[in-house]
């Protein structure tokens, strides 16, 4: 059952129905959803979560909706993995990576996005939509052919072909819009406002940012049920770091983890990284950016979340990170060497500003640390491909085998030495 | 008559400039503030305009003309 009571106003504490509804009519303020916890606390126990299925859908009971209604394609519990080799040539002794690359649409986004449309088909809404450049493009795009319901993705007119074909395969409506990025961006807000549409990420964004939370659940859970120390998040909107927050608040609030003080680190790319500007400016007021980044996942120039993920960052202790396009690369790569894990963009990203915050002494050697990949590599490749070492080229004999494989032993990659 | 929810961010040296009442006075829009911060070096203020949407549509075009950052209230919505 859900145990959802209402929407309030974050900026002024209003409060509205579970309605399609974002923001505050009094102050256009973002509205978040708040839960009954009283009754939380007297019904959900680790076993009730433990007996649930091996997906995001485990949590159900934490979310705005219903299990029985789930528009699911087998969303979470993806792994949570010790990065032993990570965490020694970082000198991390407890280093995890939660691996959300194996989800559907291979991202996070598939939880918001599954929240997202249950919601919406809940609503009786019959046509979802977004504005995207890649990953949330992907998941409405499959979401919706789930369900059985019409998609409009909106996307940038000079995409790249391989980045289409990951959305138009569920076959949505796609829109290619000819121009700039701050335009799309408007262009979609007034037809939210026109169209009976459910914006994910715009009238449905209540509900949607809520999906993040169980990134957060089973962290815990998987830890047996203890918080991290600390954490290490993308930041791209702000919304996915702040929600695993609430998450770790909740669990604590319920009485399933004991509170730890977990602190929340963000990382974005210096190319576009207005979070983490304002943290180094010690300032809660976000400039907005041009963004200019191979993270385009995390490209976001006016992050709607930004002041509440500073909030966070503040509160917790945690720190905020930019790293270079150059040292998100390095990111990618050192995390393949090591672990075994391909991520996208923000994976790089994160393990780059991982490694910058250790460097700082920012992060302590034995705390239990959690960096969270949420994109696969192939959605990317391009940002790493011209850095990769090229194959051995060779004859049909072993001579010609022998001789260029001893020549390669010296050009082993740094983290494998 | 349309109405549209939109965040005007200004630099510093556009603060003097009284953006909003131009908007107007010259567009014929209803503007209402509804949350606003303006410090000495920069302001961002939440509003509603309304008016003949394409007195709106002129009317931000202006704006940002001006060299003011409009966003919709809920921040950027392209995500990756």
């Amino acid at each position: 059952m859900s145990f959802a009571k209402n929407l309030r106003c974050r900026e002024c504490g209003r409060v509205y129905p579970l309605d399609p509804i974002h923001v505050c009519e009094f102050c256009f303020g973002p509205l978040e959803v708040f839960y009954d916890y009283e009754a939380l606390r007297r019904t959900l126990t680790r076993e009730r979560i433990e007996r649930g299925p091996l997906s995001m859908w485990r949590y159900a009971d934490l979310l705005p909706v219903t299990a029985e209604a789930a528009v699911d394609i087998g969303t979470g519990y993806t792994p949570l993995i010790r990065a032993s080799q990570l965490g020694r040539l970082l000198g991390l002794e407890r280093l995890y990576l939660k691996n959300d690359c194996q989800n559907p649409t291979w991202s996070f986004k598939d939880r918001v996005v599954s929240l997202a449309v249950t919601k919406a088909r809940e609503f009786e809404f019959d046509t979802l939509a977004c504005a995207s450049t890649g990953n949330l493009a992907n998941s409405v795009a499959a979401h919706a052919a789930r369900a059985g319901m019409d998609a409009i993705v909106f996307i940038p007119a000079d995409l790249e072909q391989g980045k289409i074909v990951g959305s138009s395969v569920y076959g949505p409506t796609l829109v290619a819009v000819d121009g700039s990025y701050d335009e799309v961006n408007r262009l979609c807000s007034e037809l939210s406002d026109k169209h009976p549409w459910a914006f994910v990420n715009i009238n449905m964004r209540p509900y949607y940012s809520e999906g993040s939370k169980t990134l957060a659940y089973e962290v815990c859970e998987q830890l047996g049920w203890r918080s991290p120390d600390h954490c290490i998040v993308p930041l791209a909107s702000g919304s996915l770091y702040t929600k695993i927050y609430k998450g770790l608040k909740e669990l604590a609030w319920l009485g399933l983890v004991e509170w730890r003080g977990t602190r929340m680190s963000g990382a974005q790319a210096a190319g576009c990284s207005p979070i983490v500007e304002a943290w180094e400016r010690q300032s809660f007021d976000i400039k907005p950016q041009k963004p200019n980044t191979i993270a385009k996942s995390l490209a976001i120039g006016n992050p709607a979340d930004g002041y509440h993920a500073l909030k966070v960052m503040s509160q917790s202790g945690g720190q905020g990170v930019a790293v270079s396009d150059d040292e998100v690369v390095e990111g990618i790569k050192l995390l393949a060497e090591t672990e075994g894990i391909f991520a996208e963009t923000a994976g790089g990203v994160v393990i780059a500003g991982l490694r910058r915050l250790v460097e700082r002494g920012l992060v302590d050697p034995q705390e239990l640390a959690v960096a969270f990949i949420t994109g696969a590599g192939l959605k990317t490749q391009e940002a790493v491909a011209p850095r990769l070492k090229p194959a051995l080229a060779v004859q049909p004999n072993i001579a010609s085998f022998e001789n260029a494989f001893s020549e390669q032993a010296s050009a082993l990659p740094a983290a494998r030495k | 008559m349309a109405k549209q929810r939109v965040k005007f961010t200004f630099a510093q040296e556009m603060i003097k400039e009284p953006v909003i009442w131009r908007l107007g006075r010259d567009f014929n829009l209803v503007t209402n503030i509804r949350r606003a911060d303006v410090t000495e070096d920069r302001g961002w203020v939440v509003l509603e305009l309304e008016g003949e949407m394409e007195e709106i549509e002129r009317g931000v075009q202006w704006v940002v003309e001006q060299g003011v950052r409009v966003d919709p209230v809920a921040g950027d919505i392209v995500e990756g």
